[in-house]
């Protein structure tokens, strides 16, 4: 066998071990779309019928509209905040050099190093001794601690990239330290904003350990997801799965779409 | 008079002046304050709170007692051992496992698949964004007698078996199916920092393929590899869902035996102690890793592409 054949040979074992790979990744998730579509109400394979009943049945609910309002509101509301937390953090990061920088950087991304069980009740025992009784909005809080430092990560790395000259100049032509921020930073930084707040969304949407233990009363969709695995079983689990799944995967394009055009946009 | 109360003036100036200096001086100060303050009150102050409460009586609710120890000594002479053990074991059996499968699917991401290394990327990141107990429930549907495997089998093969859900095995594939991210891309920003020049050379020398992984490419990408095992050695340390969905009540890991003591137990001083040392334990390996690493040239790197 010679050197270039044999190098060939593994090459494609590389390739079709990485292809199975990504197989694996997918296959739970390919599995709940197929039971979404099942008949009986226990999934059982090979599929004995089909029907989109159950779809028809999530879109009817009340407790999946209350379900998808809670997790949609604390999702928004991560972004929002979460972007303009980590758009200042990031020019911190990256942006200006001090004399903290160093320290500051590993103090933000401990957050996202910690076990978010353990996060989760450490808040939650944090606020009922400061006398808040738990709801959606501590939720809010618990998932801005694990997401901004995500967020303050991914737009540093466009701030990386940004040229300090460019603000120079700006204030060289006499514009004051607002505006320089609002017209020159801002823009430049856009993408990774618009990605940050993507990846803000996503992640809090689809957060189950710290809603877990600080959404008080107030349940999420992963959440119910949860609880209806454990006991009391329902169709609507594999459904509502396949649902959240897919209105992900939707923003993901949206959200990437847009990206793909602003990038062209500024380019010009 | 007239002199005093002008000198009085500068005086007064001067600091005012100096800190407004300050200030132009270090914007980065500056900017990282609403990140600071936010973290301060909502990740050190629980924390805090946690420490606090770790030693305070059996069963009560606020900081008004006298410090003890009492609760780490009932986790040293109670059976926590045993979670704190089984977990270890598990987080190290997911990044031993994890090593073996990411390193082939990792080299070549890093040296062989070109433009096809970044579509991979992409379809390996996606999922991340699926909420993990839909991932891990989907599992269960795979697995679970008359599921897609074993329905599939008997059906298409007339073969019978028997479910590896709801024990250990079953547990080790939750951890290494939601932690690989976590291994592979570290480990593939190691194996890109091995130069072509350098292998070849190896080669030239006439180094086996062998010779070639040990002596040059697996140093040389420690960095990388260490990180990602770490990371997701702390990660399945402190996991909860895992063993809860696929594993049943086979095997309490550390995480589960902290929740039940502050809830069901409602013991927070217990539930206090137990995270006290997980994150003692998982914190001095996050320093330790993050004092090793240059953020700003790894990241930096990624911005300038």
């Amino acid at each position: 066998m010679t050197e270039g054949r044999k190098k060939r040979i593994t090459h494609n074992l590389i390739a079709v071990w990485s292809g199975s790979l990504i197989l694996f990744l997918y296959l739970p998730i390919l599995t709940v779309m197929l039971a979404s579509f099942s008949k009986q109400r226990y999934f059982r394979f090979p599929v004995p019928a089909f029907d989109g009943k159950w779809y028809e049945r999530a879109f009817s609910s009340l407790t999946v509209r209350d379900l998808v309002s809670t997790s949609l509101s604390i999702a928004v509301i991560v972004a929002l905040a979460s972007v303009v937390l980590g758009f200042f953090g990031a020019l911190a990061f990256a942006r200006f050099d001090w004399r903290g920088r160093r320290l500051y950087q590993r103090l933000v991304l401990l957050p996202i190093f910690f076990p978010q069980a353990v996060l989760g009740l450490a808040l939650l025992i944090w606020f009922s001794s400061v006398g808040i009784i738990p709801d959606w909005r501590t939720a809010v809080i618990a998932h801005m601690v694990w997401i901004v430092p995500i967020v303050t990560l991914v737009i540093s790395i466009q701030a990386y990239s940004f040229d300090p000259a460019l603000e120079e100049a700006a204030f060289d032509l006499g514009a004051s330290r607002w505006q320089t921020l609002k017209e020159v930073t801002l823009p430049v930084l856009w993408p990774g904003v618009v990605s940050g707040a993507l990846f803000a969304f996503l992640l809090s949407w689809g957060n189950f350990p710290l809603s877990l233990f600080t959404t008080g009363a107030d349940q999420t969709v992963p959440e119910w997801l949860y609880a209806k695995m454990v006991s009391g079983y329902t169709p609507l689990v594999p459904t509502l799965g396949a649902l959240t799944t897919t209105s992900a995967a939707l923003v993901l394009i949206l959200g990437y779409g847009g990206w793909v055009l602003m990038r062209r946009r500024q380019a010009r | 008079m007239t002199a005093t109360t002008e000198i009085r003036a500068t005086e007064t100036d001067k600091p005012r002046h100096r800190r407004e200096r300050r200030l132009h001086v270090s914007p980065g100060l500056l900017t990282a304050l609403p990140v600071l303050i936010f973290l301060a009150l909502a990740f050190a102050a629980p924390l805090l709170a946690v420490f606090g409460y770790s030693f305070m009586p059996e069963g009560t609710f606020d900081f008004t007692f006298p410090p003890t120890l009492e609760n780490y000594l009932a986790v040293f002479s109670g059976s926590y051992y045993i979670s704190f053990a089984k977990s270890l074991g598990l987080a190290l059996v997911t990044v031993v496992l994890l090593m073996v499968i990411c390193w082939p699917i990792a080299y070549g991401m890093a040296k062989l698949f070109g433009r096809w290394a970044n579509l991979m990327t992409l379809a390996i990141i996606i999922p991340l964004f699926v909420s993990e107990n839909i991932r891990l429930f989907g599992w269960v549907l795979f697995l679970i007698k008359g599921g897609v495997f074993l329905g599939g089998l008997k059906a298409w093969l007339g073969f019978d078996g028997e479910s590896i859900l709801y024990d250990v095995p079953a547990i080790v594939l939750g951890l290494v199916y939601v932690y690989l991210p976590f291994t592979l891309f570290p480990m593939v920003l190691g194996i890109s920092m091995v130069s072509r020049e350098v292998t070849e050379a190896a080669f030239d020398m006439g180094a086996s393929r062998w010779q070639v992984f040990r002596e040059v490419e697996l140093p040389l990408a420690t960095p990388g590899i260490l990180i990602g095992g770490l990371l997701t050695f702390i990660l399945s340390l402190g996991s909860l869902a895992e063993s809860k969905i696929l594993g049943g009540q086979a095997v309490i890991m550390i995480a589960d035996e902290i929740e039940t003591a502050f809830t069901f137990g409602q013991n927070w001083p217990l539930g206090s102690a137990l995270s006290v040392i997980l994150i003692l334990f998982s914190g001095t390996l996050v320093l330790t890793l993050l004092s090793w690493v240059d953020l700003d040239r790894i990241l930096g790197r990624g911005g300038n592409d």
